[in-house]
């Protein structure tokens, strides 16, 4: 009898899918559906937490007002779409604590792109421009994933994140209309950040474990290659539009394909990143510790300070 | 360590005057003010709301999906409840 539930429940779980309906937090759904959302979800709002501190880095050194308050504001969008998405993970019956804390011990990932360091000014430009677009291609599928609170954060975060990208093609043009120095600042930021932005996309289809999973459940809508590809045909006319180099040798436009063709990926890379080797994990993820641990007394003292008040209102 | 989140509030907003309050997603806070202002940095960065409602995400009761059929049947089997179950000569306009 409970055999016969179970496989009940799968099949109505999967006719949902099929029929392109959204499942919600307290519908039935197989545990493993359940934990590769936890996952996946918590690895994403991760990223918009740690994706604030490259950022940040410059906010007290932005040129001039108008960049300061536009930098500002971008960083202050990170911080609410990792809350949006917390907020969705915790749907799942998930802790927003505990998965804070399995970021700080490494058992949850974040993108590996935040371990680069930004060195420069124009690095806000390169990080606007390829890792927010990055994103973007990598979030509007993500619209139309299957589960609803997912989906639904997915659609305010796309909402808002296309002023993100925007700022940032904007720096690398107002740097390529500069001086000489500004435009070879431009060019160096681009060296940089190409390649791990590529990444971003995670391993190739061949290497990727999650993915033909994650297709079937109808979380993922492309696969990391597909979104790649869109990446590069988008982004490449842009570089060249007001004239910097992608710095890949092997870049040439296939007519037959009716896509660019590109040079490998240097895979030892990504993975070394992946695995905590990268040039700014140990800085990430030691500046959240001391946030958390920083703001723990405040944390308590404004829970304690409500108890104090909901007894007084009490008595 | 765990246990130390603040407890969990459910937000609401009315996007504008005439409109009701709709769920738009919740929040972490210590009391119901701080979730006010917490939500309005969350979810009202730009201008989505003019007033925001919180409640304790433990205070809500929900159906459950798994009884939706026989929860929802009553209304789905009136069908005389709508308007167009009923017919009325072309001649009438409208009505």
């Amino acid at each position: 009898m409970k055999e016969q539930n179970l496989a009940d429940l799968e099949a109505a779980f999967n006719e949902k899918l099929k029929q392109d309906i959204r499942i919600e937090p307290k519908d039935w759904m197989p545990d493993a559906y359940r934990k590769t959302l936890i996952r996946q979800i918590s690895q994403h709002a991760h990223s918009e937490i740690v994706g604030m501190l490259p950022e940040g880095n410059w906010i007290t050194r932005a040129p001039n007002l108008r960049r300061k308050a536009v930098l500002l504001a971008k960083v202050q969008d990170e911080a609410g779409h990792g809350q949006y998405l917390y907020s969705a993970m915790e749907t799942l019956g998930a802790s927003r604590e505990e998965s804070i804390d399995d970021m700080h011990s490494g058992k949850a990932k974040y993108s590996s792109i935040f371990n680069y360091p930004t060195l420069t000014w124009a690095d806000m430009g390169a990080v606007g421009w390829l890792v927010d677009g990055a994103a973007i291609m990598n979030q509007v599928p993500l619209c139309r994933t299957s589960y609803g609170p997912y989906a639904r954060a997915m659609v305010r975060i796309c909402k808002e994140e296309s002023f993100h990208q925007r700022q940032g093609y904007e720096i690398m043009c107002t740097l390529m209309k500069g001086s000489e120095e500004q435009k070879a600042m431009a060019q160096d930021a681009l060296n940089r950040f190409w390649w791990p932005a590529l990444m971003m996309f995670g391993p190739s289809d061949e290497a990727s474990t999650h993915t033909q999973q994650s297709i079937d459940w109808k979380i993922k809508r492309h696969t990391n290659d597909e979104l790649r590809q869109m990446f590069i045909d988008a982004t490449v006319p842009q570089a060249e539009l007001i004239g910097l180099t992608i710095p890949d040798k092997d870049l040439k436009w296939n007519e037959e394909r009716g896509h660019y063709d590109s040079g490998e990926i240097n895979w030892d890379e990504f993975w070394q990143v992946v695995s905590g080797n990268g040039p700014c994990n140990a800085e990430r993820i030691a500046a959240r510790l001391k946030a958390k641990e920083d703001g723990m007394w405040v944390r308590e003292a404004a829970m304690a300070h409500a108890e104090k008040k909901k007894a007084r209102k009490a008595s | 360590m765990a246990g130390k989140d603040w407890p969990l509030w459910e937000v609401f907003i009315r996007s504008k005057v005439g409109l009701n309050h709709k769920h738009v997603g919740s929040i972490h806070a210590a009391d119901a003010e701080m979730a006010v202002e917490n939500a309005r940095d969350v979810y009202t960065r730009r201008s989505e709301g003019i007033s925001i409602w919180v409640v304790e995400s433990s205070q809500v009761f929900a159906s459950d999906p798994a009884d939706s059929d026989a929860l929802f049947e009553p209304a789905n089997s009136k069908i005389y409840r709508h308007p167009t179950f009923y017919e009325v000569p072309d001649g009438v306009g409208h009505m």
